[in-house]
């Protein structure tokens, strides 16, 4: 028979993948410009279905790139402004070290950058691409935009990042597309939907940060300098959108004139963009009625909810707040104007305030300080949490849980869905009924009321135990004389399931239906019995930690309880 | 307005006559702008650092040689600031430092500085030639040449800002990317639940034990990267420290972490579970334990009930063999034997009363004398009808005839093998029995006794494996040998192995014949049962792993489509197993029933198990000394 030898690992999966070194060595790259062209270019390694065989036999460890991915990275353009970077430094240390100070200042002069923009085009050939992959964009710009400008990063990168969020801060209150917020202990995340994708981007809260040594900031500026140039466009496409002027420009004339800088004004959040056409405010847009007969109350639904999510872009339309200068200004003002309030502040604490604390129609005023020495009357003063509470509960909630000096219900994730067999916080069952609109009762009544049942009940209690502990005790007797006497034959009980009382029936076929059930467990094959092994482990896990969490919150409930009784005495 | 800013007016456009050496470009330090007033005041210190003269009152010498005088009081932060704000000839105001004093320019001057600004020569042309010193002209040449090679290009206007247009302006919502079918998008970010809230639910707050186990666990082990804290309000909430490594972390999954399509299995856990018949469909069966039939004091290894059904014998470890009535429970009958009895076994002919009791390396022939006197009695008759033969040929055992007070006891006959016996076997017409001495090492395991003619044989030649059990063919002369992995069928007509049944299991326990003949259950010590259809194949038709431990004993029904497993986890579980008559039609096998009852000790729990000739009824032997009859 004719024909060469077939040899192992020559075609199949052993030849779609190439190992890293590999690549890099095809590249002709070094680690670090891999690296950054991996980066930018969005090439992540893939993990082969027989690592074996990709792997020509071996077991050990490798990461292992599609060989198409890399051949694509081959005409990469931008490959050779690297190795004209690595010329440039070549020259330049040359030029150092000889002292031709004019040759530095000319080679300075021509330092070979590159730009990214053809990338973007390549990586996301549609807006919504991009839009669906921004998330992380964000969180990455807004945490750059908080670092100080020392060292760690480039002073152009950080204002950039800063312009960048601003931007985007701006156009998410112009849009009024914001939906939930929540304050966890990492920062403030945000989610909005922004041309039906929704985007979730994390903020850190406003401190200094200690940077920590085992970061390799080389790689997270590269994934910024990538992500700049994406959101810089994402944000002009977005300004489009909404006919807005790009680069943003402040439409009403602020008060303080020496302000010069845009970005000033534009950070503090409180004046509205300048348009290309001067139009009316926000035409309504009202759904447009389709001739459909067939889903008449699909329709209907979706009409309620386009009306809720209208509703819930209004929520504090008509209200004026003030900032107190101890809460986070930024992020306040941000999610009170994505739901049209008018937000002012100290003069001192920022520019862009536009009244004072000394204004009689301000309806609320956030405060988070344990008292207040001049409070007005015709006003609340609220915590922080009330606004970003109802911001969740598509609601305004009712503010006496959140006055000043008030300790605080407990604070929940909007991003939480419970599925039935989860574990769902009494507060949030709590928050269900208000959105139903069903009165909540009178706590503070109801938990004396109970408290009065429950010792009523602790009462009795007590006293069965007390019946119980005599019963127990004649038994014992009875027993310890028995055992001196003949042995007795005594009439047998019926069993319960053998009388034929409803409830015993019932359970009978319950207790059929399972071991039936059991049985048929018996006969599943090997494979099917292992999936199903783990998928009821799965749910059983979910249910005993769901156990878990109501048993600590009763336990807890019980420690406060007891703990309110005894300062009641 | 833009404020001006003196340091970008250069030097060349120096109306003074006196030239300065040029200072190199990296120490240019205060630039001398001098310029006419009314008074001319003019520094001749020359261009050195001004701070020399910081602890002097005066600041230089002015043309005569006088000292120039500093200003008694310098500007500070506020008054420049104020003079920022109210002065309006601030930004045409700049400071000299040679003299100490702040000159407001005019406006020729500013025009002057900013015509030079935008690169135009001053108003007042030059009056003198620029003369190079004679060092610079071959530099010149050279950067001439190199300028009309190429070499140097001039300076490219730079971009400060990126700028942004609109990338997507022409869009095609086809385009995909060449690598599209391959590419997986990255996963978002987990959203955060309720514990991760700066005030959450105190449920979601660990206890003191929960937050000792946190820390003492690896960073990678923990479900929570995090401990949930609580803050009574948010201005007492810290910077979260791992901020920055929580990101780094993300882009370092973004770009090293190998990805991967995964097929998330989304069914139903019901849809998995077999559609099989319910058991009610499949009755009868036995249900529940109706009698215990107390009296032995060790293990009973074995039982085996009489053809009627009225009677059940039992072999324990306590050296007795008890007989039973079946419905009341009561022990008929105890005989006290050599040794800890190892298997028993009723003879299956109705028309004769003998039981076969197997101890040590004897095995006992009993006429019981139970039920019908003119079965015992004919019984008897066979046992003494047998007349030796001519010629007495060596056989591997001995047969020897019960007399005296053994045979009151019921004793007939005592078989005493080489070797110790644990098993034996009656055929189905009760003639032959066969006995198993299981032994690694000889040919001699398997013998085959005729009653009748007190005959004894040895069918195998070889050595094929420890034997575990044997057994009879019902209907045809055919013989059962299971050995540790494989069961073994011979044709005792001819001679010759017809059949070899591979059990995928490690060791065989115990083995049953279905009344039909055609199919076969193997009990194995590793938890399985297996099926064997004999005219489909030599695999197991079917493995059962119904059994959490070591199987002891598998029975069939004589009559009703049922057969029974007993374990070391004390269940005995019963299964219908329906055999069809068509050939087409494979078994239906489907668990019917688990029984409970026995009690586990010294890890021993069910060790046989056995039908009623006639009842859907179940016997289980256990290591608690009990029998049980489920009904």
């Amino acid at each position: 028979m004719g024909g060469l030898q077939k040899k192992k690992y020559e075609r199949g999966s052993a030849t779609n993948y190439i190992t890293r070194n590999k690549a890099r060595k095809k590249l002709q790259l070094s680690l670090a410009d891999f690296r950054r062209l991996c980066i930018l270019k969005g090439i992540y390694p893939h993990e082969p279905k027989h690592k074996k065989k990709v792997n020509k036999g071996s077991t050990a460890p490798r990461t292992f790139y599609l060989l198409k991915d890399i051949r694509f990275l081959l005409h990469e353009p931008i490959v050779r402004k690297f190795r004209e970077y690595k010329v440039f430094v070549r020259k330049l240390r040359k030029a150092y070290g000889k002292a031709e100070w004019t040759g530095v200042e000319r080679l300075r002069d021509n330092k070979p950058g590159y730009k990214l923009d053809h990338i973007i085009k390549e990586r996301y050939p549609t807006f919504v691409d991009a839009l669906r992959d921004i998330d992380d964009a964000l969180s990455m710009c807004f945490l750059f935009s908080t670092f100080a400008r020392t060292g760690k990063c480039h002073v152009q990168t950080i204002t950039l990042c800063r312009r960048l969020s601003v931007e985007w801060m701006n156009y998410i209150i112009a849009s009024r597309s914001l939906k939930k917020v929540f304050l966890s202990i990492k920062g403030i995340y945000y989610q909005a939907e922004v041309l039906g994708q929704v985007i979730t981007w994390l903020v850190p809260y406003q401190f200094a940060h200690d940077h920590p040594t085992d970061v390799d900031y080389r790689v997270m500026a590269t994934f910024t300098e990538m992500y700049t140039t994406l959101l810089g466009f994402v944000n002009f496409r977005l300004y489009q959108t909404l006919n807005l002027v790009y680069p943003p420009k402040v439409s009403q004339s602020l008060s303080q004139p020496w302000v010069k800088h845009i970005l000033n004004k534009l950070s503090a959040l409180s004046a509205s963009l300048a348009r290309v056409v001067a139009t009316a405010e926000e035409e309504e847009n009202q759904m447009d009625q389709f001739p459909t007969e067939g889903d008449q109350e699909n329709l209907e639904a979706r009409e309620k909810e386009q009306k809720e999510q209208e509703a819930h872009k209004r929520l504090f339309e008509g209200l004026k707040f003030f900032l107190n200068r101890e809460v986070p200004r930024e992020s306040l003002a941000f999610i009170l104007r994505c739901f049209g309030a008018e937000v002012s502040w100290d003069q001192s604490l920022c520019i862009g305030g536009t009244y004072d604390v000394t204004d009689e129609s301000i309806t609320h005023q956030i405060v988070d300080r344990p008292n207040m020495d001049k409070q007005y009357i015709n006003r609340y003063y609220i915590q922080p949490q009330w606004v970003f509470d109802t911001v969740n509960a598509k609601m305004l909630l009712p503010v006496e849980d959140y006055f000043i000096g008030v300790t605080l219900p407990p604070h929940l994730s909007p991003f939480v869905e419970e599925k039935d067999g989860d574990y769902v916080p009494p507060e949030k069952l709590k928050l269900m009924a208000l959105q139903r609109g069903e009165k909540p009762d009178d706590d503070d009544d109801d938990d004396d009321d109970e408290e009065e049942e429950e010792e009523e009940d602790d009462d009795d209690g007590d006293d069965d135990e007390l019946t119980e502990e005599r019963n127990l005790k004649k038994m014992e007797n009875q027993r310890a004389q028995g055992k001196t006497l003949a042995v007795k034959v005594t009439p047998g009980k019926v069993r319960p399931w053998e009388t034929g009382s409803v409830g015993n029936r019932v359970r009978l076929e319950q207790e059929e239906k399972a071991e039936e059930k059991r049985l048929a467990i018996m006969m599943m094959k090997k494979k099917e019995k292992y999936l199903y092994d783990k998928i009821m482990f799965g749910k059983k896990r979910t249910v005993r930690e769901a156990n878990k969490l109501t048993a600590k919150r009763k336990a807890h409930e019980d420690a406060s309880k007891a703990e309110k009784k005894a300062k009641k005495q | 307005a833009e404020v001006f800013l003196p340091c970008r007016s250069s030097h060349q456009a120096e109306p003074a006559p006196v030239l300065f050496p040029r200072p190199p470009r990296s120490q240019l330090g205060p630039v001398s702008v001098h310029l006419t007033r009314n008074s001319d005041v003019r520094n001749t210190v020359g261009n050195i650092p001004m701070e020399w003269y910081q602890d002097y009152p005066h600041i230089g010498y002015d043309l005569d040689g006088k000292k120039i005088f500093k200003p008694i009081r310098n500007k500070d932060e506020l008054d420049e600031f104020l003079d920022k704000m109210e002065n309006p000839d601030y930004w045409r105001t700049v400071h000299d430092k040679t003299t100490a004093s702040d000159i407001r320019l005019s406006d020729e001057q500013v025009d002057l500085v900013h015509r030079l600004q935008k690169g135009q020569f001053g108003d007042q042309p030059s009056r003198h030639t620029q003369i190079h010193s004679c060092s610079s002209g071959p530099i010149v040449s050279k950067m001439v040449h190199a300028i009309k090679m190429g070499w140097i290009k001039p300076r490219k206007p730079k971009e400060t800002t990126p700028q942004y247009y609109d990338l997507w302006a022409k869009e095609d919502p086809n385009a995909i990317l060449g690598r599209h079918k391959m590419h997986v998008p990255a996963p978002k970010m987990r959203l955060p639940g309720h514990e991760e809230s700066y005030n959450p639910p105190p449920e979601y707050l660990l206890t003191e034990e929960e937050r000792l186990a946190w820390e003492q666990q690896d960073p990678e082990d923990r479900k929570l990267p995090f401990l949930p804290q609580k803050h009574s309000c948010l201005r007492a909430v810290p910077a979260f420290s791992r901020f920055i490594h929580e990101r780094f972390e993300r882009c370092l999954d973004l770009y090293l972490c190998p990805r991967q399509r995964k097929m998330r299995v989304n069914v139903n856990p019901e849809d998995l579970i077999p559609k099989l018949p319910k058991p009610k469909d499949l009755q009868p069966f036995p249900t529940t334990m109706s009698l215990v039939y107390r009296g032995h004091t060790s293990l009973v290894r074995s039982i085996s009930a009489s053809p009627t059904g009225q009677w059940l014998v039992s072999g324990s470890d306590d050296c007795t063999v008890r007989f039973w009535e079946v419905n009341t429970g009561r022990c008929l009958k105890t005989l006290e034997v050599g040794g800890a009895v190892k298997g028993v076994a009723w003879n299956p002919n109705p028309a004769v009363c003998l039981v076969a009791v197997c101890f040590e390396s004897t095995v006992l022939l009993l006429n019981p004398a139970l039920g019908d006197r003119l079965v015992v009695g004919a019984t008897d008759q066979l046992i003494t009808s047998y007349e030796p033969p001519e010629e007495d040929k060596e056989q591997a055992v001995t047969w020897a005839l019960s007399e005296g007070p053994e045979h009151d006891k019921g004793h007939r006959l005592t078989l005493t093998h080489p070797k110790g016996v644990k098993q034996v076997v009656w055929h189905g017409k009760g003639d032959y029995l066969s006995s198993v001495m299981p032994d690694n090492t000889s040919n001699l395991q398997v013998l085959i006794h005729q009653v009748s003619k007190r005959r004894t044989q040895n069918p195998f030649r070889k050595n094929k494996g420890l034997v575990q059990c044997v057994s009879f063919h019902p209907l045809r002369p055919y013989f059962f040998v299971a050995t540790q992995r494989c069961v073994r069928v011979y044709n005792l007509i001819k001679q010759e192995l017809t059949k070899k049944l591979t059990a995928n299991c490690k060791w065989i326990s115990s083995m049953a014949i279905h009344p039909g003949g055609d199919n076969l259950i193997c009990g194995s010590y590793d938890c399985r049962l297996a099926w064997f259809d004999l005219d489909l194949s030599t695999k197991p038709y079917k493995m059962l792993r119904h059994h959490k431990k070591a199987l002891r004993g598998v029975a069939y029904h004589k009559h009703y489509p049922l057969f029974a497993s007993g374990a070391d986890d004390g269940s005995v579980i019963v299964c219908h197993g329906m055999v069809y008559n068509d050939l087409l039609q494979n078994p239906l096998i489907v668990p019917v029933k688990v029984l409970r009852g026995h009690q586990i000790t010294h890890d021993l729990g069910v060790l046989d198990v056995t039908f009623h000739p006639t009842q859907p009824w179940v016997f289980s032997s256990g290591a608690d000394a009990t029998i049980r009859l489920f009904t």
